[in-house]
């Protein structure tokens, strides 16, 4: 029962924001924001915006966490989390809008400055899962004959599995949260409504939008909280 | 399409009831560090031989034993399985072939009982079904129902459960030689008797030749065909058998790991049967009586224990054959008690597990 308390939140918040919104007489500047079409729209730019960061941050912080645990160089090791760090620590805000003047306004800005805010936990929880793996049972599987690569793939990999996708499920509920900031760089996504609600002071639209970015938030956390446990290697 | 090293390590590995060992001059160094951790380290072991190498923490028996499978390189010298130089080999087909087994056990906490024990025969691309039946062999050695325990995970098992599969899973391929490192260390006393006890049954029965380190000299006594007592630097201190170790400890080094009741600890490898008895009149008949089959520590302790000046000794059918002695049993120990003298005396260094 306790498995289902986040989607039956998440379906009693929306069916309380679609009554009050019902009840509302909306003026002409909220129907052009407070329709299906539009929050259909925005929503999908947003989860599109949100998995896609999700999705590179796996591909790229996975490996990178492998090979840093790899290196016997101290100094590679403190810089690349070093750079991690700053990513996660500045304010998503000055991430995006510091790439945006750099290079350019649009999605893949966007994208690439969500994945740096979000890089932190999947790389630092890749790390720490690799390195609990217990000793004893990795130099098992090398006395076993096993090549540096299989210990990886068949043995450290899968004991680690359950931190790592905890730092992703962690990574996707940030993203979730900063993918809203992408309307400053003009990338779409519910930040629009927001943005615009507060703007235009239309208390409705505003409270839609933030609605909805914490119900894509809790729906995908509960999402990755049951894949984890799905995936997660038994007798562990 | 095999390479020179392929065959090497087959004609290695087709040799399953124990294969010759020999180390030369084997030296370890470490960068940065003044001394070697193993120095000039040079050593024989028979096929089938279970030797232990017995020393304190630190003296390099670990170190000396990786080098085996080459879990720590040597800086010099050879090693030599069955005549062919393991350092020319691809390490990890050659560890394929050594059942390796640590004190921490190592077990893979998210694979069950029987994955554990099927890795090394997947390496090596054995069929389902060949590899299905060696597990369920594998588990009945070992003394685990296989309908009971093959799908378990090691966390569902005992610490005494585990090291069973730990020794289960080092066995799979039948591997010739076994590097063992304090495998019995991390279990209480009594699991680890009877780790020990079936462990020397189970290696009658396979002939490895076992590398065995430890650094309880009891155990050395008990299990090893021959001890190596080791000190600083992994050198060899004594290299020989329990009991000569026993009755002639080589100098003051050996004599202080053995400890105190060396004659006590020798009493142990003896048989009862190389005491000469006494008539059966001589002890009076009651509930405390030595079997043939027991050690003379244990007629030693039954004397103790029942404070009669001697007793019953009794076949496997319960039947009185003769009477013991404290005075006997020192006579076995070389000790020149008159009245026993001359008889049938055994000498205790002659005298075999």
């Amino acid at each position: 029962m306790k498995r289902f308390t986040t989607p039956i939140v998440v379906v009693l918040v929306l069916g309380v924001l679609l009554i009050w919104l019902s009840s509302l007489t909306l003026d002409s500047i909220e129907q052009r924001t407070l329709n299906v079409g539009y929050i259909v729209e925005r929503t999908r730019e947003h989860l599109g915006l949100t998995i896609a960061t999700s999705a590179l941050v796996a591909v790229l912080a996975i490996p990178t966490g492998i090979a840093l645990t790899r290196t016997r160089s101290r100094l590679v090791r403190a810089t690349v989390l070093g750079i991690a760090n700053i990513g996660q620590a500045t304010p998503a805000v000055g991430v995006i809008i510091l790439l945006a003047i750099l290079w350019q306004t649009g999605y893949s800005t966007a994208l690439v400055a969500l994945v740096i805010y979000s890089f932190l936990p999947v790389l630092s929880n890749t790390m720490t899962g690799l390195q609990q793996v217990d000793e004893g049972v990795r130099e098992s599987a090398k006395g076993m004959g096993m090549t540096p690569n299989q210990v990886l793939l068949r043995i450290e990999l899968p004991i680690a599995a359950p931190v790592i996708l905890a730092g992703l499920r962690t990574s996707i509920v940030f993203s979730v949260g900063a993918a809203t900031i992408a309307t400053f760089i003009n990338a779409g996504g519910l930040g629009d409504m927001i943005v615009n609600g507060l703007t235009l002071q239309r208390f409705p639209v505003l409270i839609t939008g933030a609605v909805l970015v914490a119900c894509i938030a809790l729906s995908l956390d509960w999402i990755a909280g049951v894949a984890e446990d799905l995936l997660r290697p038994r007798g562990i | 399409m095999h390479k020179p090293e392929d065959t090497a390590i087959l004609q290695i590995a087709r040799n399953t009831s124990g294969a010759q060992i020999v180390l030369d001059q084997v030296t370890k160094t470490y960068p940065h560090q003044p001394t070697s951790a193993v120095e000039n380290f040079s050593m024989t072991a028979e096929p089938g031989e279970l030797i232990m190498f017995v020393g304190p923490s630190g003296c390099g028996k670990t170190t000396t034993m990786k080098m085996i499978n080459r879990i720590i390189e040597p800086t010099s010298g050879s090693i030599r399985i069955d005549g062919r130089d393991v350092l020319s080999l691809d390490p990890n087909e050659l560890r394929r072939h050594i059942g390796y087994v640590i004190q921490q056990i190592g077990l893979f906490p998210h694979m069950t009982i029987a994955e554990n024990i099927a890795v090394v025969p997947k390496l090596l691309g054995w069929t389902k079904s060949r590899i299905n039946a060696r597990v369920d062999e594998l588990l009945e050695t070992v003394k685990l129902d296989p309908t009971k325990f093959s799908h378990r995970y090691p966390k569902q098992l005992s610490g005494g459960q585990q090291q069973r599969v730990g020794v289960a899973r080092a066995l799979a391929a039948d591997p010739p030689v076994m590097l063992m490192d304090e495998p019995f260390g991390a279990t209480d006393p009594i699991t680890r008797e009877s780790l020990q006890a079936e462990f020397l049954r189970l290696q009658e029965s396979l002939g490895k030749t076992i590398i065995f380190v430890t650094h309880d000299f009891d155990e050395a006594v008990r299990l090893g065909d021959r001890i190596a007592v080791l000190s600083e630097r992994s050198q060899i201190e004594q290299f020989d058998t329990p009991a000569n170790i026993l009755a002639a400890p080589a100098n003051d080094y050996v004599s202080s790991f053995i400890g105190h009741g060396a004659a006590i600890k020798r009493l142990v490898l003896i048989p009862v049967t190389e005491a000469k008895l006494g008539p059966i009149g001589d002890a009076e008949a009651g509930p405390i009586t030595v079997s043939i089959a027991d050690s003379l520590r244990d007629a030693l302790d039954a004397l103790v224990l029942s404070g009669a000046p001697a007793l019953m000794v009794v076949n496997a059918a319960k039947k009185p054959i003769g009477s013991i002695t404290v005075e006997r049993i020192s006579a076995v120990l070389g000790a020149d008690i008159p009245d026993v003298q001359g008889a049938g005396l055994v000498s205790a260094s002659g005298a075999g597990r």
